[in-house]
């Protein structure tokens, strides 16, 4: 008898549960890899790479180099570099984005389906009617608000902060996009939320937590909203991509982020309008895009499938 | 029955009224005016265009004569980019878009939950992973990239086949595959999703093990149950195909209502933009009336159920 | 959204069933479908063999009413529907073939401020009707009604009085017959806001203008005289005789009049153009305009049946039905076959058209591709004859493999750069000619636009015997030594430069190419301000910007239509640049009757205006398309405005383009 209760196997927490049905994924932990090396591309190798907006009339459509890795694109600008700087953009969109329409659709979806009745009715009726709007009106209006104030910004921080003004400027050029996109992004995650929330509403710690007699906002954030986070942010790594594809249909219709910063998604459009002469243009930054949005979902997936309890294993 | 109905439809104007009041208060936010033209145009002139199109009444003004001219005289105004009333060109744009939808969604449905039922049932296999990575092109490359891709290798080769234009029935095919593909994508992951689900459940088990054979098992057993996910990502899906579809329209010439919607929106064409949001509104709020009528209609659990929600 | 309906339908069996059974049937009808449409032919094979043009018009027109539209593409269309009092030539620029006027002249040669055209008296519409003088008068009155509020009646400012007319120049016109009414009396109230001010608090009497004011208001103001605001230097007798000469007016002619019945100034004016009798036009013009036929080429100088748009509305009326298929009526050598929106406008034979027997095409199909992308492919295609343009990008691949093809003509325009002289460090000069000489246009050109335009030696682009500028180089090191001058060595202290410019691909990549320039050659950083259409217009007509690229096509072939834009009040000058002795230059020019002393008064202001370098010359358009080797007559012209009637299309002809 003692020798079977040795061999009683040892407990497990969920996370520990969740990482390891997470390594035994294979696609899975290949995105993660993939991300991992795109990020500290963009992010760390970037700056170790020229000037991408160095124009070179010259040295247009240039095959790949000892000094140009991938060659050089209409302008003679270094193409590796744009592709790398373009995946800030995009991927500082995705993340950026993402992280603001996750604040808002949390608090809201958890409100609504927390205090439930007519409340609950009537904030899912704006959801509804807010879904309804054309999506473009509502862009064009708050880049264009957001603009005339990212002027004033830049300027304001260069005054009183001291920062390099190029790049403030760059960066208050492109932030208002990533609210601009949150602030669109929020709705349906509500609701996601919020379904979420109606299930763990019944449960019995939060009865029990009531009996206690904890005031009703308590229970709100301490309780019931770590216990929705976990599948709320596998959701959102899979509107991560969301956005990032997004910012490349807005750069499709010019209303994107501006010149001379790029995205992968400006890179794709111009690189579109080369595609009978110099396909490269579209196929290098498409690849990195493509490659960042698979491992993306497959992550999302990975992440899904590992913290769902009840999803079919093998 | 008829409370259901009424409370449903005075439901669907309430909101109708919302996305008016919003659509109308952001197009008027929107910075610029409708009648920017390179030439010399006049203060005269300019003035004068504003009263034909009503545009120099008081905001609140502007705001009730619109909807009076919908009830009394039908008429839901005279673009200012196109010059036509903005009704011609919905009733004209629509069934372009209509048949262009429908058949995306076909494409969609018929790539998308065969590649999914596929892949679940082959699980972990080297159809599997194919099959996946056939569905992620779609969520993965933007249809600006598909499109001319299309173009270029299939258009251009195949007869038949047009680079676009919108004449023969078959010109539908290419810019209603580009549409469908990103749908298709998605419905593929979640069919896969749904049906692996429901192939761990109990009653499948009992199902084999008493002998049924496996094609039966999927066919009769697990695609009701497994095309659930993929059904609900219907709704979602339609808003997509409306979404997506400029992009499509643009590339292959198609005379649709989405490149209205996009167009209006840059030229600040108010009137054709109110026009195309409430026409958008009124389709889904009846599409979701005449989902759950049926609904309640086929199954009296459903029905009983939804109006105790 | 719950599609819950669909769910408990594919759980009756029985409909799965049927469902099944019928899917099947889908792949055959594709199958079908294919096997149907595959023709042996190519569109283009097939529609040069039935004489049917298709030609891509980049975009649907806002409409076929030539006083309403403003556009190249819109004009596109017209000039197939509709003809004028001449014709242009199929291959000269400048010269004029009858078109509804079988003769013309100025009644004094050495001062044409007086023409005469004499009509074909067989001219009729594609409905029957006659085609008379009094359709011309009509048009004339129509395009200039401010009702119509339409984008181009200032090209009819040059016929006497249009102008006074269009903008209701009420007090003007009441004035001008008195007995006190002297040049300088009317130049002293030269600040008076006759017309709307736009800068006047909304609402007030100053925002509609004196000469707006209606019969209430006038009233009113005649009470309360505080409630319109005259400059300082207005006697209170000028102001009082004004106002009652307007309330008078409209006393005695609207008073109680109905809003419709409403008598507008027209009786006050002496219109310019007259109908001596049915089949004679006169022309009477401000100013001898040696070149007026040319002018009558453009759209605004057709004539519109009065018949067909009266019985659809009034002469003011702006959205009628008068321009449907089924209503239009017209004289060109084609009529209107169909509309489809947004997918081809189809203009087939005038049976009625008095050349019908030299037309030689039987029709045009217009596509309104907007894409430049899927124009060009839809060409490789074989889907049309003609393209609008080739995109830049594809150009070269063009010229490669289908070099027959390929046509790159010079195009009566000039692209340029506005520089908003309000703004430092544009106000000076130096500053100005610096930009301007540090601008390697050869480069842009060969490196970046590819398509064969040409540097822009001077701003008027060469043509007939106009002596063309050399003033525009490529100059850096002078252009270093004037930045220096004007206090910026090597581009430091230069304040802040916005480069506007549209969200067009092409404009991208123009725009970087320059501000890596500035930056290599001045030193100097701009930072690029990309906007769609709507938003760049309207922040260069509010002059919010400091640079911007812009450009201007000719409407006519003459400089002028290139030099009047930049006098103070020309609504096209948008960069705050004016010069008196500039305007006393073109004022001269105006007055002057023999073409060679003319040509070199103009020539003397473009000078003057290089001098002063407001905008920066960056090159000559030149209009690269596709052409199909089946269409023959098609020659470049400088406008191209081609005329339809003169074409031909061979099948047959040239290589297939696969």
């Amino acid at each position: 008898m003692t020798d079977k209760m040795s061999s009683i196997p040892q407990g497990s927490s969920l996370w520990k549960d969740a990482r390891a049905r997470m390594a035994k994924n294979r696609f899975a932990m290949g995105g993660l890899w993939v991300i991992g090396i795109m990020f500290s591309l963009c992010f760390v190798f970037a700056w170790f790479c020229p000037d991408p907006n160095k124009i070179n009339l010259v040295n247009k459509f240039a095959s790949s180099s000892e000094e140009h890795w991938f060659g050089t694109d209409a302008l003679g600008r270094d193409l590796f570099a744009r592709i790398l700087y373009g995946g800030q953009v995009s991927i500082l969109v995705g993340l950026i984005a993402t992280a603001v329409s996750v604040a808002i659709g949390i608090v809201y979806g958890a409100v609504s389906g927390f205090v439930g009745g007519k409340t609950d009715a009537f904030m899912m009726r704006i959801v509804d009617t807010l879904l309804a709007i054309p999506f473009l009106v509502l862009v064009i209006v708050l880049q264009a608000t957001l603009s005339k104030w990212s002027g004033d910004a830049t300027i304001w921080i260069v005054e009183n902060f001291g920062w390099d003004k190029e790049f403030t400027g760059r960066l208050t050029n492109v932030v208002p996009l990533f609210f601009a996109l949150g602030l669109l992004g929020w709705l349906t995650l509500s609701r996601i939320v919020r379904a979420q929330v109606m299930s763990i509403k019944e449960r019995e710690f939060v009865e029990a937590a009531v009996a206690l007699g904890y005031g009703k906002a308590r229970i709100l954030f301490r309780h019931v909203i770590p216990n929705v986070l976990g599948p709320t942010v596998v959701y959102s790594t899979l509107t991560v991509p969301g956005f990032i594809m997004y910012e490349a249909i807005l750069s499709f219709l010019g209303l994107g982020v501006e010149s001379p910063n790029s995205s992968w998604g400006v890179l794709i459009k111009e690189g579109a309008n080369f595609l009978e002469t110099e396909i490269q243009l579209l196929l290098l930054p498409g690849l990195f895009f493509s490659l960042t949005l698979f491992s993306l979902n497959f992550l999302g997936d990975g992440l899904r499938d590992a913290l769902d309890v009840k999803a079919s294993k093998d | 029955m008829f409370r259901f109905l009424i409370g449903r439809l005075f439901q669907g104007m309430l909101v109708l009224l919302a996305l008016y009041t919003i659509t109308f208060f952001l197009a008027k936010a929107m910075p610029g005016e409708p009648f920017t033209s390179e030439k010399n145009v006049s203060a005269e002139t300019k003035a004068n265009i504003r009263k034909l199109y009503g545009l120099d009444q008081p905001l609140w003004k502007q705001y009730f004569v619109y909807p009076k001219n919908i009830i009394t005289e039908g008429s839901f105004g005279i673009s200012t980019s196109k010059g036509r009333p903005v009704g011609d060109i919905i009733l004209q744009s629509f069934p372009n878009s209509l048949l262009l939808g429908l058949c995306s969604l076909a494409f969609a449905i018929g790539i998308g939950v065969p590649i999914g039922v596929l892949s679940a049932v082959r699980k972990n296999s080297w159809v599997d992973w194919t099959c996946m990575a056939i569905a992620m092109i779609g969520i993965c490359v933007p249809s600006f990239t598909i499109g001319p891709l299309l173009q270029i290798y299939a258009a251009a080769h195949i007869p038949g086949l047009k680079v676009a234009g919108w004449g023969n029935l078959q010109d539908v095919l290419l810019p209603a595959f580009t549409l469908g593909l990103v749908s298709a994508a998605y419905l593929a992951r979640l069919t896969r999703g749904g049906i692996l689900e429901v192939l761990s459940q109990d009653f499948v088990r009992t199902a084999r093990a008493k002998g049924v054979s496996p094609t039966k098992v999927i066919l009769k057993h697990t695609l009701r149950g497994g095309l659930l996910p993929a059904v609900a990502y219907l709704g979602p899906a339609f808003a997509a195909l409306i979404s997506g579809s400029f992009i499509v329209e643009t590339i292959f010439q198609v005379p649709g209502m989405g490149q209205h919607f996009v167009n209006a929106a840059t030229t600040r064409d108010e009137f054709l933009l109110l026009g195309l949001s409430l026409f958008f509104g009124f389709l889904i709020v009846v599409m979701n009336l005449l989902a759950d009528l049926l609904t309640g209609f086929l199954d009296p659990r459903v029905r009983l159920a939804g109006e105790t929600e | 959204m719950s599609f819950s309906f669909i769910q408990k339908i594919l759980g009756v069996p029985r409909i799965r069933k049927i469902l099944g059974q019928r899917l099947r049937i889908v792949p055959v009808v594709f199958a079908c479908l294919f096997l149907w449409s595959c023709e042996g032919q190519s569109t283009v094979e097939e529609a040069s063999k039935d004489g049917i043009l298709i030609m891509g018009n980049s975009g649907e027109p806002k409409g076929l009413d030539p006083h309403i539209v403003s556009g190249v593409l819109e004009s596109n269309v017209i000039r197939s529907l509709f003809e004028g009092l001449v014709e242009a030539h199929p291959s000269k620029d400048g010269t004029a073939l009858p078109g509804v006027a079988t003769k013309w002249y100025a009644v004094n040669d050495k001062r044409p401020d007086e023409w005469v055209f004499e009509l074909r008296k067989d001219a009729q519409w594609s409905d029957g009707k006659p085609l008379t003088a009094q359709d011309f008068l009509f048009s004339f009155r129509r395009l200039l009604t401010p009702a119509l509020a339409s984008d181009y009646s200032f090209m009819l400012y040059y016929i006497k009085d249009a102008e006074f007319f269009h903008k209701s120049q009420r007090s003007y016109l009441l004035s001008r017959n008195e007995a006190n009414f002297t040049r300088e009396w009317w130049s002293s109230l030269k600040e008076v806001d006759f017309g709307p001010n736009e800068q006047a608090k909304e609402g007030s009497f100053n925002f509609i203008g004196l000469d707006k004011l209606n019969l209430s208001q006038l009233e009113r103001l005649l009470k309360e005289p505080h409630l319109f605001k005259w400059p300082k230097d207005v006697s209170g007798e000028i102001r009082r005789d004004l106002l009652m000469k307007n309330l008078n007016y409209e006393k005695d002619n609207r008073g109680k009049l109905a809003k419709e019945e409403l008598k507008d100034l027209w009786e006050l004016i002496d219109f310019g153009a007259t109908a001596p009798d049915k089949h004679t036009l006169r022309i009477k013009l401000n100013s001898p305009i040696p070149f007026l036929p040319e002018i009558t080429k453009h759209y605004t100088w057709y004539p519109v049946p009065m018949h067909a748009v009266l019985k659809h509305g009034k002469i003011g009326d702006r959205f009628t039905d008068w321009t449907k298929p089924d209503n239009l009526v017209c004289n060109g050598a084609f009529v209107l076959k169909s509309w489809k929106f947004n997918d081809h406008i189809e203009v087939a034979r005038n049976p009625l058209y008095w050349d019908k027997e030299n037309v030689g095409i039987n029709g045009v199909r217009f596509l309104p591709i907007t894409n430049l992308y899927t124009e060009d492919r839809m060409y490789y295609d074989e889907q049309m004859h003609v393209t609008y343009t080739i995109a830049s990008e594809l150009i070269e691949y063009s010229r490669k493999n289908y070099p027959e093809h390929v046509r790159s003509e010079l195009y009566l325009g000039t692209y340029f750069i506005r520089t908003n002289v309000a703004n430092k460090p544009f106000t000076d000069p130096r500053v100005r000619l610096a930009f301007s000489l540090s601008l390697n246009q050869k480069s842009l050109i060969d490196n970046v636009l590819k398509g064969g335009q040409k540097p822009a030696a001077g701003l008027v682009p060469p043509f007939g015997d106009y002596p063309a500028s050399d003033a525009v180089t490529f100059n850096p090191d002078l252009a270093r030594k004037l930045l220096a001058e004007a206090g910026y060595p090597g581009g430091k202290g230069l304040p802040d430069i916005e480069f506007l410019t549209t969200d067009k691909e092409s404009s991208k990549m123009t725009a970087e190419a320059l501000q890596a320039m500035w930056k290599e050659h001045l030193g100097a950083t701009i930072k690029i301000k990309q906007m769609e259409w709507t938003s760049y217009i309207t922040a260069m007509f509010e002059k919010d910007y400091d640079l911007a690229a812009g450009g201007w096509i000719g409407d006519y072939m003459d400089p002028l239509t290139f030099l009047d834009m930049w006098m103070k009040d020309a609504g096209n000058n948008r960069t705050g640049w004016h010069n008196e002795e500039f305007e006393g230059i073109l004022g001269e020019a105006a007055q002057t009757g023999d073409p060679t002393e003319r040509y070199a008064l103009l020539a003397k202001a473009e000078a003057l205006f290089l001098k002063e370098r407001p905008i920066l010359p960056v090159y000559w358009y030149t209009r690269n398309y596709l052409l199909h080797p089946d269409v023959k007559g098609w020659n470049p012209l400088l406008l191209d405005n081609h005329p339809y009637k003169f074409l031909r299309l061979e099948p047959g002809s040239g290589n297939k383009t696969n």
